[in-house]
């Protein structure tokens, strides 16, 4: 047979159909569909933990003040998961986004990997790598030449709190040195202390027992957005919500934006941001004239009530803070009366996530709506917490370099004639650096990131320019440490000792220690170690200070009796010692805190936003929080500014358009997002974006909302009191 | 010759054709047959050898023998106080009795030479572990509802030698996984390890059969 053209194609159809036919009958496709899907659920760039012995260890979360409990779970020596530590007496269990993602911040490529020098400009990310001994070396030559030109107090040095041992370490070192200039950075617990000390005449902060009330009234506190101690606040707002069928407290939200809280509150009331104070006083006028108030605890434990009421009687009835606020004066009625009648009510003060201090008069006149119906120092009330920085060590030794450093006046002029009841005023450093560039020689950071967290951006780089000589302490490269010219890493939180102060906003103490649970991953060094060898190696009184051999026995010592519970279980809670006192009512007509620019060419009004999913403090926001972020927050690496509709329309503005955003402080291009949940003339700006530090997960992405803002000075306190700042908004 | 004559011719030559096309049908048929057993023997035969690649495991490791010393399954694969199961034991259990050489077997000079004494790690391939998307907890099943070993494994314990590991090499799961009947065929409950055998015995047993009880 001749293999013709039919022929061809008849063998070649046969045969192809019996091969189908053939694969058909065999498991081949069937397999390979199965496993192709397979294949691809396991791309191999996939990250899958790796295979072992899973084991817990419990420690504490020290990326913000809230200070949970943490659980976190391992695989053969590698943490795998960081959750909330069932039984904690903050968090029982919950975890906030940023505590979750901890362990990006541990192993992530913005981990200084051991000490570094800057090789070229300033900023410009170029490091070598020296060795431990090189780096506190050059510190000490450093500091050495200061102190023997006479110049002790030229040293500053920043850290995030100075309650606990490590920053009392860094507070006790600069003592020893000789330098007045240790500073903490600013948040609304400066203005906190300062309330209670004039209140009640404590060094104290305030406590919200939150739990036990059944309605509450929160002055712009994001209640559900990362305010006091974050998942302690969320679990309370949780069982506010639930009540069998009835809602167990109500919810009041006092702000100009429909925040989350706003949105999950029984009552939003978006007043004229500024005038909270003022409401707050309207509130308690109708409480006075309808005789609402508890006077057995007016009378038997407060003081200054009848100038106080004479005050508010005359100058804040409803109708006036209705013209003031915009709130009509039925609202203001009606609130206060349910307020008062609620049975345990609790006024709430502290903006957003509580991260700058602002007005004296506000938080005193929250607190004073509190005394008003007897609610200090009681459950369901407003606590005193004692805070105190006194850890029992000797008095520090100091030389005549050392004394005659510390006798000359603070640099920001905290505790000076006129600021005489603030103990720091962070915010004031760039201007008075950039006034005198010769006033700081050296800076000392620890745990902060001055460079991207205080107000006026513009200024703190101009202002961190003339620093010759900086020093940071920080784990990872954040915005400061990327100015700086030394870095001499301090251990992840996950990889040290520290004790943890009670968390910022709670009524209870509960004193913690924090502990390594996993193997140090670096080439670094616990701070409280690093700063002691730099005064060892200064030699003299300044060694002298510290008569400890290492870290863990300066925490051992000022543990104390606690030592060993807290060895164990890594806490202890402890019962609050109610502090005697009266409370005190402070007549003073509040003075609104004036908004920056100018009215005419700025005509609108940019005020900060705070998120749950976006950290905005000294920690970078972990790319695990940075996925959460809505398209319009950031989208790609433009940030979104929240405007009324009505705002737009005024200014040729449209949604998700760009726009030039300005202030005197800062200008930048931004989009647009049109939300009818913002009163209309206010621009809302997320906090938290535009880092320039961390990596590319991070840097590059938004704007700096500090860059937009200046400071302005609390009138009594002197502290920081900025809420906003006035904007212009063009279409570009 | 006239035109007309080869026409003739022509014609016969197609009848020819026409009487030899009482077969020809069946070309097309046998070849549709050769191209289904070909492909029959592709899909059944070299397919599954192609698919699987084939190790051996690095100690040729006798289960009867250890089973007779040690008693049973728990004597080395055992659960943890905390409750988590320690799987293939690491070489620190071995080192308690084979921290010198108990007899003269060459696999056990070879665990002393290799992994012992240079404080290495087996590197045991494990025919039965389940992908990363499962969550498996061997306390669960063992424990609480009271499953042999072998529901699972299989009589494994009686074995004298490791038997091959093979792996598929898409997905680099085990081939134990799937099962070594190429066609997915299973006469024991441990011949095959997806999720419908799995989903199979949690029905059974009336065990929640919710996606999250094993995809966490």
């Amino acid at each position: 047979m001749k293999l013709d053209r039919r022929a061809f194609i008849e063998l070649t159809v046969g045969a192809s159909l019996g091969a189908g036919a053939g694969i058909t009958f065999s498991p081949l496709p069937w397999k390979l569909t199965d496993d192709v899907a397979i294949w691809t659920q396991n791309w191999p760039w996939t990250p899958v933990p790796s295979e072992g012995q899973v084991s817990h260890a419990d420690t504490i979360c020290n990326l913000c003040p809230g200070h949970c409990g943490i659980t976190v779970r391992k695989v053969e020596g590698r943490v795998t998961k960081i959750e909330g530590r069932q039984g904690y007496p903050v968090n029982d269990g919950g975890i906030c986004p940023l505590g979750a993602a901890g362990l990006q911040l541990l192993y992530g490529p913005w981990r200084v990997p051991g000490p570094v020098r800057r090789v070229g400009k300033r900023g410009e990310r170029n490091w070598e790598r020296i060795s431990w001994d090189k780096a506190i070396a050059e510190v000490v030559t450093k500091l050495s030449d200061l102190r023997s030109k006479g110049k002790p107090d030229t040293v500053a040095c920043i850290t995030a709190t100075d309650q606990g041992t490590v920053p009392q370490l860094f507070s006790r070192f600069m003592e020893a040195y000789g330098s007045p200039n240790y500073i903490r950075t600013a948040s609304a617990e400066d203005t906190n202390e300062l309330a209670m000390k004039l209140l009640q005449g404590k060094d104290a902060s305030v406590g919200y027992d939150l739990e036990k009330a059944n309605f509450i009234l929160s002055f712009g506190s994001g209640l559900i957005e990362g305010w006091g101690s974050p998942v302690r606040t969320i679990q309370a707002h949780s069982k506010w919500r639930s009540g069998n069928g009835k809602k167990a407290a109500t919810v009041v939200q006092i702000e100009p934006r429909l925040s989350n809280t706003a949105a999950k509150a029984d009552m939003w009331y978006p007043v004229n941001p500024g005038t909270e104070t003022a409401l707050a006083l309207g509130l308690a006028h109708v409480i006075i004239k309808d005789s609402l108030y508890d006077s057995t605890f007016v009378n038997n434990s407060t003081s200054g009530f009848a100038e106080w009421r004479k005050m508010v009687m005359s100058e804040y009835s409803p109708g006036d803070v209705s013209a003031t606020t915009g709130l009509s004066a039925a609202k203001i009625t009606n609130l206060a009366r349910a307020f008062a009648k609620a049975g345990r009510p609790l006024a709430v003060w502290g903006r957003g996530k509580g991260t700058t201090p602002g007005s004296l008069y506000e938080c005193m006149a929250v607190l004073a709506l509190n005394a008003l119906v007897g609610n200090i120092n009681k459950s369901g009330g407003v606590w005193t917490t004692l805070r105190s920085t006194d850890l029992g060590w000797p008095e520090v030794p100091q030389d005549r370099i050392a004394s005659s450093g510390n006798g000359k006046p603070r640099l920001d002029g905290a505790g000076t004639q006129n600021y005489p009841l603030v103990k720091y005023r962070p915010d004031e450093l760039p201007k008075i650096i950039n006034d005198n560039p010769e006033a700081i020689q050296a800076l000392l950071v620890h745990e902060a990131d001055p460079y991207f967290t205080t107000m006026d951006t513009n200024r703190v780089a101009e202002a961190f320019e003339k620093i010759p000589f900086i020093v940071s302490f920080s784990t990872y490269f954040d915005e400061t440490a990327q100015h700086a010219d030394l870095i001499l890493p301090n251990d992840h939180y996950l990889e040290r000792w520290e004790d943890i102060p009670s968390p910022v906003g709670f009524h209870k103490e509960v004193l913690g220690v924090s502990r390594p649970v996993v193997d140090r991953q670096f080439d670094t060094k616990h701070a409280g170690d690093t700063v002691m060898a730099i005064a060892k190696k200064l030699g003299g009184t300044v060694a002298n200070a510290f008569p400890w051999d290492d870290y863990e026995a300066v925490l051992k010592e000022a543990m104390g009796a606690d030592w060993d519970t807290l060895a164990e279980s890594g806490y202890v809670a402890k019962a609050g010692s109610t502090p005697s006192g009266k409370f005190e009512f402070y007549a003073k007509p509040y003075e609104p805190i004036e908004l920056e620019g100018d009215s005419y060419t700025q005509p609108l009004t940019l005020i900060p936003m705070e998120l749950m999913r976006l950290a905005s403090g000294a920690i970078g926001n972990p790319p695990f929080c940075t996925k959460t972020l809505e398209e319009t927050e950031l989208k790609g690496n433009d940030l979104f500014v929240e405007v009324n509709p009505k705002t737009a329309g005024d200014y040729g503005l449209a949604d998700e358009k760009y726009a030039m955003l300005e202030t005197y402080r800062g200008k930048a291009k931004v989009l647009i997002h049109l939300s009818e949940g913002i009163m209309p003339g206010l621009v809302g700006i997320p906090k938290g974006l535009g880092h320039t530090g961390y990596d590319d997960y991070l840097a590059g992405k938004g704007v700096n909302a500090n860059s937009f803002m200046g400071v302005v000075e609390d009138p009594v306190s002197g502290l920081s009191a900025t809420w906003g700042i006035r904007a212009k908004l063009t279409s570009v | 010759m006239s035109t007309s004559e080869e026409k003739e011719r022509n014609v016969a030559g197609g009848e020819q054709r026409t009487e030899g096309s009482s077969w020809r049908f069946l070309v097309p048929v046998i070849a549709f047959f050769a191209g289904f057993l070909v492909f029959l023997c592709i899909g059944w035969g070299i397919f599954p050898k192609i698919l699987y690649s084939e190790k051996q495991q690095p100690i040729d490791f006798n289960h009867q023998l250890h089973v007779d010393e040690m008693g049973d399954c728990e004597a080395c694969h055992y659960f943890r106080e905390d409750g988590s199961f320690s799987g293939i034991p690491k070489s620190e259990n071995c080192i308690e009795c084979h921290e010198s050489a108990m007899g003269e077997h060459p696999e056990e000079a070879k665990l002393i030479d290799q992994y012992i004494e240079p404080g290495k790690e087996i590197p045991w391939l494990s025919y039965a572990r389940q992908p990363d998307c499962v969550f498996f907890s061997h306390a669960a099943h063992v424990r609480m509802a009271g499953l042999d070993c072998m529901t699972c494994h299989g009589p494994i314990g009686e074995s004298e030698h490791t038997r091959p590991y093979q792996y598929n090499r898409l997905t680099k799961y085990s081939r134990d996984i799937w099962g070594w009947n190429i066609a997915g065929i299973k006469t024991n409950t441990w011949d095959r390890m997806k999720m419908d055998d799995c989903a199979e015995c949690h029905e059974e047993n009336g065990t929640n059969q919710a996606c999250f009880v094993c995809h966490k």
